[in-house]
């Protein structure tokens, strides 16, 4: 108890606390203990639901795995017989094929959040690290997922991803065949992506304790992005943060509810409940939503090496937006040009979505090409200089300040 | 009870905040139990697997004095087709000296045929006796390898550590040759 300050009057919890101090470490996180900032608004509601997200996709996806058979031969039918034979297997494989789209977007709200209040700043680098390595995972693990069911767009992905390695000068080749298991996409590539499928998940729940270990260390950012100067400024997490993150659950929930039961297959392919046929591509193939932005990227350049060393790069950027704001001030609100740059990249990478679902002809391809470069050009030229040139609004003194002063007014 | 920020205390003695709170731990138990359901019941035998949960067998061809071995839900199902001398032994034995007690009549409607799930009743191993020349036992039935259990020509316990007697399995005759099992 000596290590947390944590107090109980329960002989039964002191016990366990004197030995192993898991009630203060729980009451330090999420408990009263944490003085968290006393105005975090709903954009804070989406790193919970993260985690919620990854429960969900966990405990589905170890139900699912115990009736799915990973096989070539047999991959397929063994998903169909979930969708029909199953007790509830159509349920869990919606709420999982759902709930890794619904993962995906908490997830983008989350990173424009923290892109918007500058919550990758000192001393958060290594949170904003860790939370890029748990997105790069995710791409990886839901990219897998996408190539069980062994369908015609699980079979198409799978050769197309595979073989962005093929780029590679010189050792391309036998990287893919490596990563095949053969000399096409096959049995044994499925049952290792199955394999890796399974592990990343836990992988990525390992980071997030890494993630909320850098994040408790320094405690969160906040929208004004001025640190917490006094008890004043906070609140305690347990009830107030706890209440309000188990009501954006419930929104969750509905929102999840409403695909999951009424537009099940909104978000996937018909030529998915296609069997895989090697012989033969889809028309169409394009990849799930939530990586759209990042294959129009790809289609943009007009070099196969080309398009793969732009498209790492679109992510290898994130991890240097720490040192590339040159500005202190962290939440765009005190940031009147930044505001202005910021709500552009959200739109850039909205168009960049949106050429990514078409087919690369005509117009497209320029847009394209406009959006690319815009990407790079927010990143790697204006978050420098508009943290050079810009003169950002005067910070309120505290977080309590400008509620104080709103109440004495009034 | 004691005003809270809540509101007013009730005649009752209970304020609305702690209604709220009940009630928000009633429905969110309600759902949580709603939401593992699910995850529960996709353990359950599937609906391909109750589909095969029931096996048509055509007596014909088992001479007296055999016995064969069909499978029923993924069981073993022994139909023995007896003597009269075995006939006669079952239905003379007497009926309350046995562990669990059950007359051979009971046990075979027809008393020619013979029809029980060869599932041991100790810990579920497969008894021999069902080839000539297996093991039968000291009553000429089954006999149990794994803990040594003992059943007569009715199927019925005779000795060894089983609680009860071999399974008779739902079943109905068809016509005089073919029975339905399930």
């Amino acid at each position: 108890m000596q290590h947390t300050g944590f107090q109980s009057s329960s002989r039964f919890v002191q016990w366990i606390e004197y030995r192993l101090p898991i009630f203060g470490l729980v009451d330090q996180y999420v408990g009263r203990a944490y003085p968290a900032p006393r105005n975090l608004n709903y954009w804070w509601n989406f790193g919970s639901l993260a985690g919620f997200a990854l429960v969900i996709q966990i405990v589905t996806g170890i139900v699912l795995a115990m009736h799915y058979v990973p096989h070539g031969d047999m991959a397929f039918d063994s998903v169909e017989r979930i969708m029909r034979d199953v007790n509830q297997g159509w349920l869990l494989r919606y709420l999982h094929a759902n709930g890794a789209s619904m993962f995906f977007a908490v997830v983008y709200i989350h990173i424009f959040r923290g892109l918007y209040y500058g919550s990758y700043k000192f001393p958060r680098e290594l949170l904003w690290w860790l939370g890029l390595v748990i997105f790069l995972m995710m791409m990886a693990t839901a990219f897998m997922g996408y190539v069980l069911p062994w369908g015609q767009m699980s079979f198409w992905a799978a050769t197309v991803i595979t073989n962005l390695f093929s780029a590679i000068p010189w050792a391309g080749p036998a990287i893919t065949e490596w990563l095949w298991g053969g000399f096409v996409v096959g049995s044994p590539t499925l049952t290792r992506f199955y394999s890796l499928h399974y592990l990343l998940p836990f992988v990525i729940a390992g980071v997030v304790v890494l993630h909320l270990w850098a994040h408790h260390t320094h405690k969160g950012n906040n929208p004004l992005g001025i640190d917490v100067k006094s008890p004043k400024d906070t609140l305690p997490f347990h009830p107030y943060y706890t209440t309000k993150d188990l009501y954006g659950i419930g929104v969750f929930l509905i929102i999840l509810a409403i695909w999951v039961f009424y537009f099940p297959n909104y978000m996937s392919h018909p030529d998915n409940y296609i069997p895989a046929n090697p012989l033969q591509t889809p028309p169409h193939i394009v990849p799930e939503w939530y990586l759209l932005p990042f294959y129009a990227i790809l289609r943009a350049i007009p070099s196969k090496l080309g398009g793969v060393i732009v498209m790492a790069a679109a992510i290898v950027v994130l991890f240097l937006v720490p040192w590339l704001d040159t500005s202190r001030v962290r939440s765009a609100r005190f940031r009147p040009i930044f505001k202005q740059f910021y709500w552009l990249l959200v739109i850039d990478v909205l168009v960049l979505g949106y050429i990514g679902a078409q087919l690369p002809e005509g117009i497209f391809i320029h847009i394209g090409r406009i959006a690319t470069a815009y990407y790079f050009v927010h990143f790697l030229i204006v978050l420098p200089v508009v943290g050079w040139i810009e003169k950002p609004k005067p910070l309120p003194k505290s977080i309590a300040e400008p509620v104080l002063e709103a109440k004495a007014a009034g | 009870m004691t005003t809270t920020a809540g509101g007013a205390v009730h005649a009752e003695g209970g304020s609305r905040r702690d209604f709220l709170y009940v009630a928000t731990g009633v429905a969110g138990a309600i759902g949580t139990a709603l939401a593992v359901w699910p995850l529960i019941d996709q353990m359950n035998p599937a609906q391909d697997v109750l589909a095969l949960a029931s096996t048509e067998v055509d007596l014909s061809p088992i001479v007296e004095g055999q016995s064969i071995t069909v499978v029923w839900r993924g069981k073993p199902v022994f139909i023995r087709h007896r003597t009269a001398d075995e006939i006669a032994t079952a239905q003379g034995d007497k009926v309350e000296e046995l562990r669990d007690p059950q007359s051979d009549a009971e046990r075979a409607p027809r008393a020619e045929w013979l029809v029980l799930v060869g599932v041991c009743t100790h810990l579920g191993c497969i008894p021999l006796g069902q080839k000539s020349t297996d093991p039968r036992g000291d009553w000429g039935g089954w006999f149990c390898p794994c803990h040594g259990s003992h059943y007569d020509v009715s199927g019925r316990i005779r000795k060894g550590p089983a609680p009860r007697n071999l399974e008779v399995p739902p079943y109905e005759y068809l016509d005089d040759t073919r029975i339905k099992i399930g």
